[in-house]
């Protein structure tokens, strides 16, 4: 159902006295005073992240498991369902709830219907900027990497799009998978004298050298504002590294506080970092750099209704995230009086599509470059009776079809998808189509793999990965989630060291031997060998398993058995 | 990119190895005594931390927070990972880097001369996570600081 059908039978029902779900009627009574409430202050920062090329309005079902171990059990993001609206005072059963939580998701997805697309983005853009002249549009990346067409035209499409949507400033993360000299490309050319590119942890692999402007300074109503850039700091570990080879990224905490009282020093009244570390960096760096007012963050995909407020040496720094996928629009209103950040607020206003009119420019951008595309697209491979979804710590359904269809199509024991936090919702009883297979393994190294592992390899690999999820120290983290395992059971310990925290790996009931040689199959390999190799693209796998089972019953998830988290906030109970 | 910059990477494709070195040395940027200094054997080919220390004549040096290491906590490569090793304090005359689970644990040693500023760069091999430690001999006495730098398998990345 479109808008304008949707709208129709509001309509339609409203004079026949018809009951509307109450939900809804009080959502769009109340989206007009949220959309539309007044500023406050005079410098006004709004920010996008990690959409994945989102172009059009989808479903995304927010994680059932986000786990926090060590100080961050229980804190935010590490928080889901009920405890999440607890601990933001979001009220159940509204739309919010439903935007920022898994609860009820399909009952309530069919009520409040999708959310983002940029045509409703940019009138959402359009509105609170009329509220907030000179406000600043940041993008903090994930934005060209996500869909069929990003991947088809090499970005072009959200590189177009975000411009037409009025970005100022971006920073970087799967943008770098199309390779650095696509990447320079488009900030040198595409983008000159309209956007930005700011990242001060990207230099130079040989003398160590800026490759882009660490920040950039703009005047909001008459205030010096600094936007510092930070990229994904572990792009050349988490992606292949043959994509930026003459680049090294890192964290880079130090030059983070050299950039910043460079800014200072230059001027700046305001000083905010525009962050693809992910949320847990984002909290342990505003603990020990000083002098930054926000770090507007992204990469973890956390919609986050409220700041942290996180203490260091020089003051304090908000700290943000603005979840994924277009389905939120991050305003953060700043109050500056004699230099100096005095008061804020902040609001993460979900992008509901149907309460947002499209906007007729970027739909009819969105209609025209999807055009050469669309009967691929739109063809339908099977139709799924189950929910499927990608997000939470250990496995999604869409990752389990995914599993299944590597084992059945490659004759594995055992089969591994990475922990990708992207990736959309298809509803039960709709057609899985192209466009949805897309959505989840859309990449420039979609290679299907088949290895022979031991027993003690496929244990160090699931350690390997876990350590990046659960080190208690956030700047050893990763920020994606747990590598989907199918075939394979075993339990975790989130809580355990490295080395410890997998256990009882068992294969069709028989414990994992260490010696012992097992088939396992994959995807998405970082190796330069690997590249070299080649091998079938991911979604042209399991289109063929799709197509062949032309009805997909609801995947049985392959979930390990959880040790040391009972209780835990990032659990749903 | 500016016109030094450019300049440096001719400098370096046109180089080589030697001659840059050559070079830097003529520019007075690395001193020829310790281009090609003494090489400590029995330091270099120690199995033990404490053995690899003693070679060095530094036994047990204080932990000090005028030596800093400034590396990534996750290595890109680990193949080469470029850890910084700086040091604040005076009269600081040798600085060295360690691996600790390197099967030969000393992966640098710099014998500095009295004018040159104590911040020396090494690219070092490392085959999985470990502490990576700077030994820093200042005025006769020797001080430590230690960091771990995480080798991981890569991949899966949100």
């Amino acid at each position: 159902m479109n808008r304008r059908d949707f709208l129709h039978v509001l309509a339609t029902a409203a004079a026949g006295g018809m009951l509307l779900p109450a939900g809804f009627a009080r959502a769009q009574a109340a989206a007009a005073d949220f959309y539309d409430a007044p500023a406050f202050g005079n410098v006004s920062l709004l920010h996008i992240t990690d959409c994945h090329a989102q172009l059009r309005p989808i479903h995304f079902r927010e994680p059932s498991v986000n786990l926090g171990v060590g100080s961050m059990v229980g804190q935010a993001p590490h928080l889901v369902g009920a405890r999440f609206l607890e601990h933001f005072a979001v009220k159940p059963g509204t739309a919010e709830a439903h935007a920022f939580t898994c609860l009820d998701f399909e009952e309530k997805a069919g009520v409040y219907g999708k959310v983002g697309g940029f045509a409703h983005l940019a009138t959402l853009v359009k509105r609170v900027r009329a509220n907030r002249p000179g406000a600043l549009l940041l993008d903090g990346g994930d934005t060209w990497q996500g869909s069929g067409t990003a991947l088809w035209t090499g970005g072009q499409d959200m590189v177009d799009a975000a411009k037409l949507l009025g970005i100022d400033i971006m920073t970087l993360h799967w943008e770098c998978t199309y390779g650095q000299d696509r990447v320079k490309e488009v900030a040198e050319k595409d983008f000159a004298g309209t956007i930005d590119v700011v990242a001060q942890n990207i230099k130079t692999a040989d003398f160590g050298d800026d490759v882009f402007k660490p920040f950039v300074m703009r005047e909001v109503n008459g205030v010096p504002v600094a936007v510092i850039g930070q990229a994904f700091p572990y792009t050349p570990i988490a992606n292949p590294r043959y994509m930026v080879a003459d680049w090294t990224f890192g964290i880079q905490e130090e030059n983070m506080q050299a950039t910043v009282d460079a800014a200072r020093a230059a001027g700046a009244a305001v000083v905010v970092v525009l962050s693809h570390n992910g949320m847990d960096v984002d909290l342990k760096m505003a603990s020990r750099v000083s002098g930054i007012d926000a770090i507007l963050g992204g990469h973890t995909h956390d919609g986050m209704p409220a700041p942290t407020m996180v203490a260091n040496p020089g003051g304090k720094t908000l700290v943000t995230n603005a979840g994924s996928n277009g389905k939120f629009l991050g305003v953060l209103d700043l109050e500056v009086k004699d230099r100096r950040v005095t008061g804020f607020r902040y609001k993460l206003m979900p992008v509901f599509a149907n309460l947002l009119a499209a906007d007729p420019e970027m739909h009819a951008f969105i209609e025209k470059v999807r055009a050469p595309f669309a009967a691929k697209l739109d063809e339908v491979l099977a139709v799924s009776e189950g929910l499927l979804y990608r997000r939470g710590n250990f496995n999604g359904s869409f990752d389990q079809l995914i599993l299944d269809a590597l084992m059945m199509e490659k004759d594995a024991e055992i089969a591994f998808s990475p922990g990708f936090r992207w990736g959309t919702t298809v509803l039960p009883g709709q057609p899985i189509t192209m466009e949805n297979l897309l959505d989840q393994t859309a990449i420039t190294y979609p290679y299907v793999t088949l290895n022979a592992m031991s027993g003690e390899q496929i244990k160090t690999v699931l350690e390997d990965v876990c350590d990046n999820l659960f080190n208690t120290d956030p700047y050893y983290q990763q920020g994606g989630d747990m590598v989907r395992v199918g075939g394979l059971s075993y339990s975790c310990d989130p809580t355990a060291p490295m080395g410890r925290r997998i256990q009882d790996m068992t294969v069709r009931g028989q414990p994992v031997e260490a010696g012992k040689t097992y088939k396992v199959a994959g995807w998405a390999p970082v190796s330069e060998e690997a590249r070299t190799a080649g091998g079938e693209p991911v979604w042209e796998l399991v289109a063929r398993n799709l197509r062949a089972r032309k009805t997909v019953a609801a995947p049985r998830l392959n979930l390990p058995t959880l040790k040391g988290v009972d209780g835990n906030p990032g659990l749903t109970a | 990119m500016n016109q030094h910059q450019t300049q440096r990477r001719q400098v370096l494709r046109a180089g080589g190895g030697l001659a840059v070195l050559g070079a830097l040395a003529a520019a007075g940027i690395v001193l020829p005594r310790q281009a090609l200094a003494e090489w400590n054997k029995q330091a270099f080919d120690a199995k033990t931390l404490d053995d690899a220390m003693k070679a060095m004549g530094a036994e047990a040096p204080a932990n000090s927070g005028d030596v800093q290491i400034v590396a990534s906590d996750i290595a890109e490569n680990g193949a080469v990972v470029p850890v910084q090793a700086v040091s604040k304090l005076p009269k600081t005359e040798k600085i060295a880097i360690l691996v600790e689970k390197n099967p030969s644990m000393l992966a640098a040693s710099f014998d500095l001369g009295p004018e040159t500023l104590p911040e020396v760069t090494a690219r070092i091999k490392m085959g999985q996570t470990s502490n990576v430690i700077v030994v820093v001999k200042a005025d006769g006495k020797f001080y430590m600081a230690s960091k771990e730098i995480k080798v991981t398998l890569g991949g899966c990345g949100g």
